[in-house]
């Protein structure tokens, strides 16, 4: 019976995910938290860089996730508040001097009344037709970058250097009684480290509080949650705003990270990425975002290893295998991981 | 970690004091990371994939050409070992592949990266740590700021270089032409717009009496055309790339417009541009080269050519020698190579950049009889000279004297 309705009934575009199942256990967290901590100690600075980065598209896949997870609504257009929140930052610290630090929650209000906005005229539409407008966002946004009108703001084509920040002096002179000394990297890494901590945490809490059931109430049924007393629309914009706020935060991270912002760098296949990176850690699943982040930086590296020519190629084999062995991604492999140590532990 | 940095620094110290002290560099053996008895590592940053894919012919063409020299012995008996990445033409990809081979492969030069976003991105962190940024692949003016950056260079003519010598040009055969410059309103536009001005000096004002920028987005560039032909001009310089180069051509012709036509070196391929455009709607167009064309016949007996098609023959049997890239990748790797030659037993990172700044009169295989390379400590513009080529029947016909672009900024 079951069998004849699931393939009677259409697949709903986003499985229902139960909040439970929406993050990892306290063992596992404090595990992998623990290893985000400890191992940029031990490995070379182009490492601590790449983990750095690792972080910031896991921040920006992970605001996807509760765009699309939480509150069922596609987009392809996160590469667009992505440059915002850069821009913002860099145009922030290099023309207006102001500290790197203070800089990102400007660029996640920015965002998030960008986002927010944008979310108004995305209320009419649904699935594919919202991911459609999203998607004429995210083409648009590097030819405005170019405009003339911003370009001393821009930098225009050229784009922007940005400085990459020391390590505060508290820090470096607490170092220094223990005779040791941070680089820029390592510094940057751990700034970057705490503020997606805090992020995630925050993430958790909102989809677990009032207003992540008002998100899944729409998510599963419209009608049913409008039914319930929840304002569709202003949760639905809601859900968008935060999401912006949290890709611009990621954003302003990557541009210093990078050092560098140009409208070149965020094009839409940067949109089309973390959508990837999503559905690669699993919709819905917050700590998948980072197992996600890993696929769209480390994977291109390896298909390239295997073959430059072809490269594009080997990239769609493998993202063809992960899609077809584990359609849940990373969630799939860690629900039936945590099954099987359910059974060892048992015996 | 900490131990390497001093051992680096401790590596480039004691090569500046080879310098200053034996005025020889050949006298003692000296290395940084990335070089040894035995090796040589030279890195690189390409388009593989993305949208400037096309480009990517440059990087194979360049590996190929080190397979060669390895093939035959090497550099003073090391073999180059050419690690080149994919970008994607996204500059924060360029600089997460900047960082692998400067801080994990360890690379002694990082040679050619291609694009100006990918290489803008680059070179504050090269110039920080202080690895070569050596003959960047791109036409943007400011690769030759010594001073600011003493460790990137580019290599071939800058947009503005190309610009100024149309001026140069259009003064002596023309002083009383009356232009209409079309051009793509981006860096590269820009670029070559200022040195066009900057090369018609004070008479810039008086003789360029049109100007219109488009958009790479527009579909058609007819209207701007049609508004250039009105303002009664009798030159056409066309800063533009191919696809809207060939519309340029093809609509003049539609409009049985006749002005004098200039096209931008980017746009001057005989099978990207001219042929689709119409050859009968090309004829006398005026563009300028620095590097002889492997399509033309021309060039069959020529000894740098012959060198070129027996390379291709031998150790890059897929690459198309139509395509200008190929040409490119093997004119900049010959550069390479003259440069670590001259570097001897001394490969540091600074003795690199030292000898990349004291080519003189070096030419590679592929450029055209007369353009030299030259550079000095404050001259990081390796080729600053072209030729004037008029297009007739179904070729570029050279013409003219090579001209030097001898403006400085």
């Amino acid at each position: 019976m079951s069998a004849v309705q699931e393939t009677v009934t259409a697949a709903p575009a986003i499985e229902a995910v139960p909040k439970r199942a929406m993050t990892l256990g306290t063992g596992t967290s404090l595990i992998v938290l623990a290893l985000l901590i400890v191992t940029p100690l031990f490995v070379k600075n182009f490492i601590i860089f790449q983990m750095t980065m690792l972080l910031v598209y896991g921040l920006a896949v992970l605001a996807l996730n509760i765009l699309t997870g939480g509150s069922g609504q596609f987009s392809l257009g996160q590469s667009a508040f992505y440059a915002v929140g850069a821009y913002t930052s860099a145009i922030l610290m290099e023309h207006g001097g102001m500290n790197y630090a203070l800089t990102l929650p400007i660029s996640g209000l920015v965002c998030f009344a960008f986002g927010f906005l944008f979310g108004l005229p995305a209320l009419r539409l649904s699935g594919v037709y919202l991911a459609l407008a999203t998607f004429a966002l995210a083409t648009a946004m590097p030819q405005l970058l170019k405009l003339g009108y911003f370009e001393t703001w821009t930098g225009g084509v050229q784009g922007l250097v940005v400085t990459k920040p020391d390590p505060p002096e508290a820090v470096q002179s607490l170092l220094a009684w223990v005779h040791l000394k941070m680089s820029q990297d390592m510094w940057l890494y751990y700034f970057t480290l705490i503020i997606t901590i805090a992020i995630y945490i925050f993430s958790v809490n909102l989809l677990k509080s009032r207003s992540g059931r008002a998100f899944m109430a729409i998510r599963d049924n419209e009608i049913a949650a409008s039914a319930m007393g929840i304002d569709v629309a202003l949760y639905k914009t809601l859900a968008f705003g935060v999401s912006a706020a949290i890709t611009g935060i990621a954003g302003g991270l990557g541009a210093i990270a990078v050092q560098f912002v140009a409208p070149d760098g965020y094009t839409i296949t940067l949109a089309i990425s973390l959508f990837l990176g999503m559905v690669v850690g699993g919709v819905g699943w917050l700590p998948g975002s980072i197992v996600g982040s890993a696929f769209i930086i480390f994977v291109p590296n390896i298909a390239e290893g295997i073959s430059k020519g072809l490269s594009g190629a080997v990239f769609g084999v493998i993202l063809f295998l992960v899609i077809f062995l584990v359609p849940h991604g990373a969630r799939q492999v860690a629900m039936v991981a945590q099954h099987l140590l359910g059974h060892l532990k048992k015996r | 970690m900490l131990a390497r940095r001093k051992h680096l620094i401790a590596a480039v110290a004691t090569g500046a004091i080879a310098f200053a002290s034996t005025g020889s560099a050949l006298a003692q053996k000296k290395y940084d990371s990335g070089a040894s008895d035995t090796e040589i590592k030279i890195g690189n940053i390409m388009p593989y994939s993305g949208p400037a894919s096309a480009y990517g012919v440059i990087g194979k063409t360049e590996a190929a050409y080190f397979n060669k020299i390895n093939a035959e012995g090497g550099i003073n008996g090391r073999k180059i070992s050419f690690i080149t990445y994919d970008d994607g033409y996204s500059p924060p990809k360029a600089v997460e592949q900047a960082r692998k081979l400067v801080e994990s492969d360890e690379v002694l030069v990082v040679f050619n990266p291609l694009g100006t976003p990918s290489n803008s991105a680059i070179e504050k962190y090269m110039n920080s740590k202080k690895v070569p940024q050596l003959f960047v692949a791109t036409g943007a003016t400011k690769w030759n700021e010594p001073k600011e950056f003493p460790w990137t260079m580019g290599w071939q003519p800058s947009y503005q270089s190309e610009a100024r010598i149309y001026a140069k040009y259009l003064l002596k055969e023309k002083p009383d032409a009356k232009i209409a410059v079309l051009y793509q309103n981006d860096d590269f536009g820009k670029d070559y717009l200022k040195g066009l001005k900057d090369g018609l000096g004070a008479k810039a004002a008086s003789m360029i009496i049109a100007e219109e920028g488009y958009e790479t987005s527009e579909p058609s560039i007819d209207n701007h055309i049609v508004k250039l032909k009105a303002s009664g001009a009798d030159v056409f310089i066309s800063i533009t790339t191919p696809k809207f180069a060939a519309q340029a051509i093809k609509k003049l012709a539609e409009m049985n417009w006749t002005p004098l036509h200039i096209v931008s070196n980017v746009s001057a391929s005989v099978g990207g541009v001219i042929k689709p455009a119409g050859f009968e709607n090309a004829q006398g167009i005026l563009s300028a080269a620095y590097a002889k064309d492997g399509a033309d016949a021309q060039w069959n007996n020529d000894p740098g050519m012959k060198k070129f098609y027996e390379f291709l023959a031998k150790y890059d049997a897929d690459a198309n020698k139509l395509d200008g890239s190929v040409v490119y990748g093997y004119g900049a790797a010959q550069t390479m190579v003259k440069v670590l030659e001259m570097c001897g037993d001394n490969l540091t990172h600074e003795n690199v950049m030292k000898q990349a700044a004291s080519l003189k009169n070096f030419t590679p295989d592929t450029l055209l009889p007369g353009v030299t390379i030259n550079t000095s400590a404050t001259d990081f513009a390796p080729i600053k000279q072209l030729q004037m080529m008029r297009f007739k029947g179904e070729k570029w016909e050279l013409f003219g004297d090579i001209i030097t672009d001898d403006f400085t900024n």
